[in-house]
């Protein structure tokens, strides 16, 4: 599987990204810088963590009006694979290719842990590699990773099974609604989450509960 | 020459330049006339404390810097370390002490874009920092607000521009009330045969200017930096940088790619004193002189006088000599990566540093001698009176348990969590040991299983009681934290924070710290390849403590092999090693003697270098032989604590035999040298007989298992409680922020 990677001004953990998925799926991503207007053909679209603008103004809202995000959403539409990592998944959202936003943490504070997280979906083309209820581990690094939207949306966003994953065992470390740590686009194609599964994909990370999800987004077994 | 609209120099304004009347007289003699006030402000740069070195120079020449691995010592923006295979870290650790007690969110930050800089000006991506932290007692009514800011600059700058913070130090006394330190300091990776200096080659080449537009903040900083606060500290607040980490990322992003280009011949980036500092050392390094054209700075704002320009710090600048074959390729990253790029001079063969400014020359001066000739002073000292040694029959007996339960909660050694929670640990992907540990262990990209440690030490009460013993300690912890890793300490970074050195007695703890920190580098062979001396760390007269810090880099042949500190299984043998037969003694200067008698008493442990190194040694070995399956050394608050430690690292707890004299010495004493190892039973055999050849002492202490720790006769503690006492004082504390 083909896969572009998009570079902001700012994004800093495109390194991690670029280097779990040329380990696991041995092909190195194109990159494409957000001035681009267009996009190579590609089944899977990677928006990596960072600080795209310095997160200035809020965190992805300079990105998302980025020339790229135009191809980004066309392909959002086209049923092209899209997935967003920490500033990405605010990108996602400020883009409106997710519902939702991500307000500053509750604690007010940058935070670096490692987290529990349950598999809420494990019927899609990112999920699948695990089982629904699955716990498995995960390290966040974010300032602003508060899920919040309102009630109705909420509500849909859970009727539809729009839930990937939630954090579990009482890890929530930002205050997200419902434990909400990282959400789908109603056709499932597009997924954005707020920890890291690139940092946690082989033994030197002392563990690798990340990697299914490149596995099965990738179509490549372990 | 006569110089338009600028004001009269006199005496006050001598003075407020930091300038003494002789040295002025010197400026006068140099110059065979008056300077004019851009001049002034050129001289009072080059020639402060913070870029002359005028007090420590003579003392540090001392230091030894050289070694199989140092490829570049002191002198440059940082050290740079061969680690074999073309590859080279490149490392310093830098002091932003006075501004972060000014504006402690854009002091720290700051502090850590600074450093971050003079790594990746070398050429090298920065791949860890770390940064080490001193405030002033709990209960004084600034120290809450001055963590909270210091904690979230350092981390909003070194997370956004992202890179792995993986160690560092947190410290509290009351002698930091009025002058909080932070050290910051930062490594990065790159390959040996490119690696970029800043000595300007060539005539007629262009000088350009590179990042961040200029601004008025930050001028006269370094100034700044070269005094004493008094109770006019709120004036001093405009002199603090401000810090953008995302054009700090974008330059790094456009530096590195530039490098890349072949157009880069030399390059300095513009910390303390900003235009001046760069651009002299670089003429002056090549013997060439620099002539700059202010009216093509990049300035954001209006009516900046030549003066502002040469003396501001704004933060995220470069300054550079380019080919000239190559300078519209160099323009074109730059304004990709949306950067100010502007030729601002050229390099001249007349050794003059020459400013020009609206068709006007406003400054004219001999650029050599604003580097070379600037003051250098063997300052008057005393040596320090040893204390007298502590006499051990005033220990009153004591509940072991409750001591050690009392002190894993108290500031100076409760968990440190609230902290590094706040930092991105991660980033880079290459994280193998992360802050909570004895040293932090980074991953080298570009090689299959090597990895870097780092470690940040000192003991300030042991440097305030005898500064040679001290300086000796805070070496040597350092270099025995990277062992602990199983890597080999290669060579460290010295950032010497101490007060006012025009006291005789503070210039004597200078000189006595930097006879101590020469002698166990030589020992351990492990040199000083870059530094920054921080002086005049006083408030209303009262120094700090003085605080030598050191920071040291270690490697490892495999990240596989790292140790850390968490006990791994139950029914492991525990055994301490390098300590004397009654596990320890020296409680003269130890925290318990401070924290639980509420006493300041005694000789520092003394350390022996050659027992350090032995033992040191034997531990790597042990380590590179996967025969240790826990490594903690015995440092602050001695044997307990330590076993603490382990115990809650690794979720396991500890029987631990009764000890055979003073159970307070043995477990809280602070004998030097001294390591905690875990080992199976099965090899137990094997350790002891490599021991005995080693000539190392190896005591048998206890046994892993259960879910608490018992210390000889004391009662047992459960991990859980521990845990929830150590984990438990610094959020609670940092609740009642405001």
């Amino acid at each position: 599987m083909k896969s572009a990677l998009i570079v902001f001004p700012g994004s800093n953990r495109d390194r991690d990204m670029i280097k779990a998925i040329t380990q696991i799926s041995g092909i190195e991503p194109y990159l494409i810088w957000h001035k681009q207007t267009s996009l190579p053909d590609v089944d899977i679209i990677i928006i990596p963590g960072g600080f795209s603008y310095g997160d200035y103004l809020r965190s992805g809202a300079i990105a998302a009006r980025s020339p790229i995000m135009k191809a980004v959403k066309k392909a959002a539409q086209d049923g092209v694979k899209i997935l967003g990592v920490c500033n990405g998944f605010q990108i996602l959202t400020e883009a409106g290719l997710l519902p939702g936003v991500l307000m500053r943490n509750k604690s007010l504070k940058f935070i670096c842990k490692n987290v529990k997280l349950e598999i809420a979906n494990a019927n899609t083309d990112f999920t699948k590699g695990y089982k629904n209820e699955q716990i498995i581990n995960c390290p966040v690094a974010h300032h602003d990773g508060n899920f919040f939207t309102d009630e109705k949306t909420l509500s849909q966003i859970e009727e539809n099974n729009q839930v990937a994953f939630r954090y579990a065992n009482g890890t929530n470390p930002n205050g997200s609604l419902n434990d909400i740590a990282g959400i789908f686009n109603k056709e499932k194609n597009v997924l954005g989450m707020m920890p890291h599964p690139e940092n946690l994909i082989e033994k030197a990370h002392g563990g690798t509960d990340g990697r299914a999800l490149f596995e099965c987004l990738f179509g490549v077994k372990s | 020459m006569s110089i338009p609209n600028e004001p009269q120099i006199d005496a006050k304004m001598i003075a407020d330049h930091g300038l003494s009347p002789e040295e002025y007289q010197k400026i006068l003699d140099i110059m065979g006339r008056e300077p004019s006030y851009t001049e002034l402000g050129v001289f009072s740069a080059m020639w402060n404390e913070h870029c002359s070195y005028k007090s420590s120079k003579i003392w540090l020449k001392t230091l030894p810097t050289t070694g199989e691995c140092v490829i570049m010592g002191p002198g440059e923006n940082a050290g740079v370390v061969d680690i074999g295979d073309g590859q080279a870290v490149i490392f310093k650790m830098e002091s932003h002490n006075h501004p972060s007690y000014i504006e402690p969110y854009q002091g720290a930050a700051t502090g850590v874009g600074g450093i971050l800089r003079d790594v990746f000006t070398m050429g090298a991506r920065p791949i860890a920092a770390m940064n080490a932290l001193r405030f002033g007692d709990p209960k004084h009514k600034k120290t809450r607000h001055l963590v909270s800011g210091v904690v979230s600059g350092v981390g909003g700058y070194g997370n956004c521009f992202g890179v792995p913070t993986i160690g560092g130090e947190v410290e509290f006394d009351a002698r930091y009330n009025g002058n909080i330190l932070v050290n910051a300091f930062a490594a990065g990776l790159a390959d040996t045969d490119k690696i970029f200096y800043s000595e300007a080659k060539g005539v007629g080449l262009p000088v350009v200017y590179l990042g961040a537009k200029t601004g008025r903040d930050g001028v006269g900083g370094a100034t700044m930096a070269s005094a004493e606060f008094g109770d006019d500290i709120e004036e001093k607040r405009p002199t603090v940088q401000v810090g953008d980490p995302f054009t700090e990322k974008r330059l790094m992003e456009a530096t590195l790619e530039l490098m890349q280009t072949g157009a880069v011949i030399a390059i300095q980036d513009m910390g303390a004193a900003g235009l001046t500092c760069s651009a002299v050392e670089m003429g002056a390094k090549g013997n060439l002189g620099i002539e700059l054209n202010l009216d093509d700075v990049p300035v954001r704002e209006e009516g900046m006088t030549p003066y502002e320009m040469m003396l501001s710090e704004s933060q995220e600048r470069m300054l550079m000599v380019l080919h000239p074959e190559k300078e519209e390729k160099a323009r074109a990253v730059f304004e990709k990566w949306e950067l100010d790029f502007a030729t601002v001079g050229k390099t001249t063969d007349d050794l003059r540093f020459r400013l020009i400014w609206q068709g006007t020359e406003v400054g004219n001066m001999p650029i050599k001698q604003l580097g070379d000739e600037a003051p250098e002073y063997d300052r008057p000292w005393v040596k320090t009176k040893p204390p007298a040694p502590l006499d051990s029959s005033t220990i009153p007996d004591a509940d072991i348990a409750d001591a050690l339960l009392k002190l894993i909660a108290s500031p100076a050694l409760c968990s440190r969590k609230w902290v590094w929670e706040q930092y991105d640990t991660l980033i880079g992907s290459n994280s193998i040991t992360t802050p909570g540990s004895d040293a932090g262990v980074i991953r080298v990209d570009g090689h299959e299983s090597k990895a870097l440690a780092f470690s940040s030490d000192v003991t300030p009460r042991y440097v305030e009681a005898d500064p040679f013993e001290g300086g000796k300690q805070a070496v040597a912890e350092c270099w025995r934290n990277i062992t602990c890793s199983g890597a080999l300490p290669l060579a460290a970074t010295d950032n010497l924070n101490f007060g006012n050195p025009e006291k005789p007695e503070i210039m004597g703890q200078l000189v006595g710290a930097i006879k101590g920190i020469g002698e166990a580098c030589r020992a351990l062979n492990f040199p000083i390849v870059s530094g920054n001396v921080s002086l005049y760390n006083e408030t209303n007269g009262i120094g700090i403590l003085p605080t030598p810090t050191i920071a040291g880099v270690g490697l490892l042949g495999d990240w596989q092999q790292a140790a850390n500190i968490a006990f791994k299984e139950k029914d492991e043998v525990i055994l301490l090693v390098g300590a004397p037969k009654n596990w320890g003694s020296h409680l003269g200067q130890s925290i318990y003697l401070r924290d639980i008698l509420g006493r300041i008493e005694g000789t520092p442990p003394p350390v022996d270098l050659s027992h350090e190194k032995n033992t040191g040694d034997f531990i790597r070995s042990l380590i590179n032989q996967n025969i240790a399956t826990a490594v903690h050394d015995c440092s602050d608050g001695g044997l307990g604590i330590a076993l603490a430690e382990m115990c809650m690292a690794g979720k396991i707890g500890a029987n631990i035999s009764e000890s055979k004299t003073n159970p307070i010495s043995a477990f809280f004493g602070e004998d030097q040298g001294r390591y905690i190892i875990t080992v199976k039973q099965s090899e137990y055999g094997k350790l002891k007989s490599i021991a005995e050849k080693a000539l190392i002492q190896v005591n048998r202490i206890g046994t892993t298992g259960g879910d608490s720790l018992k210390l000889g006769q004391a009662r047992s503690i459960s991990i859980k409680e521990l845990k929830s006492a150590h984990e438990g004082w610094f959020p609670d504390y940092m609740k009642e922020e405001l």
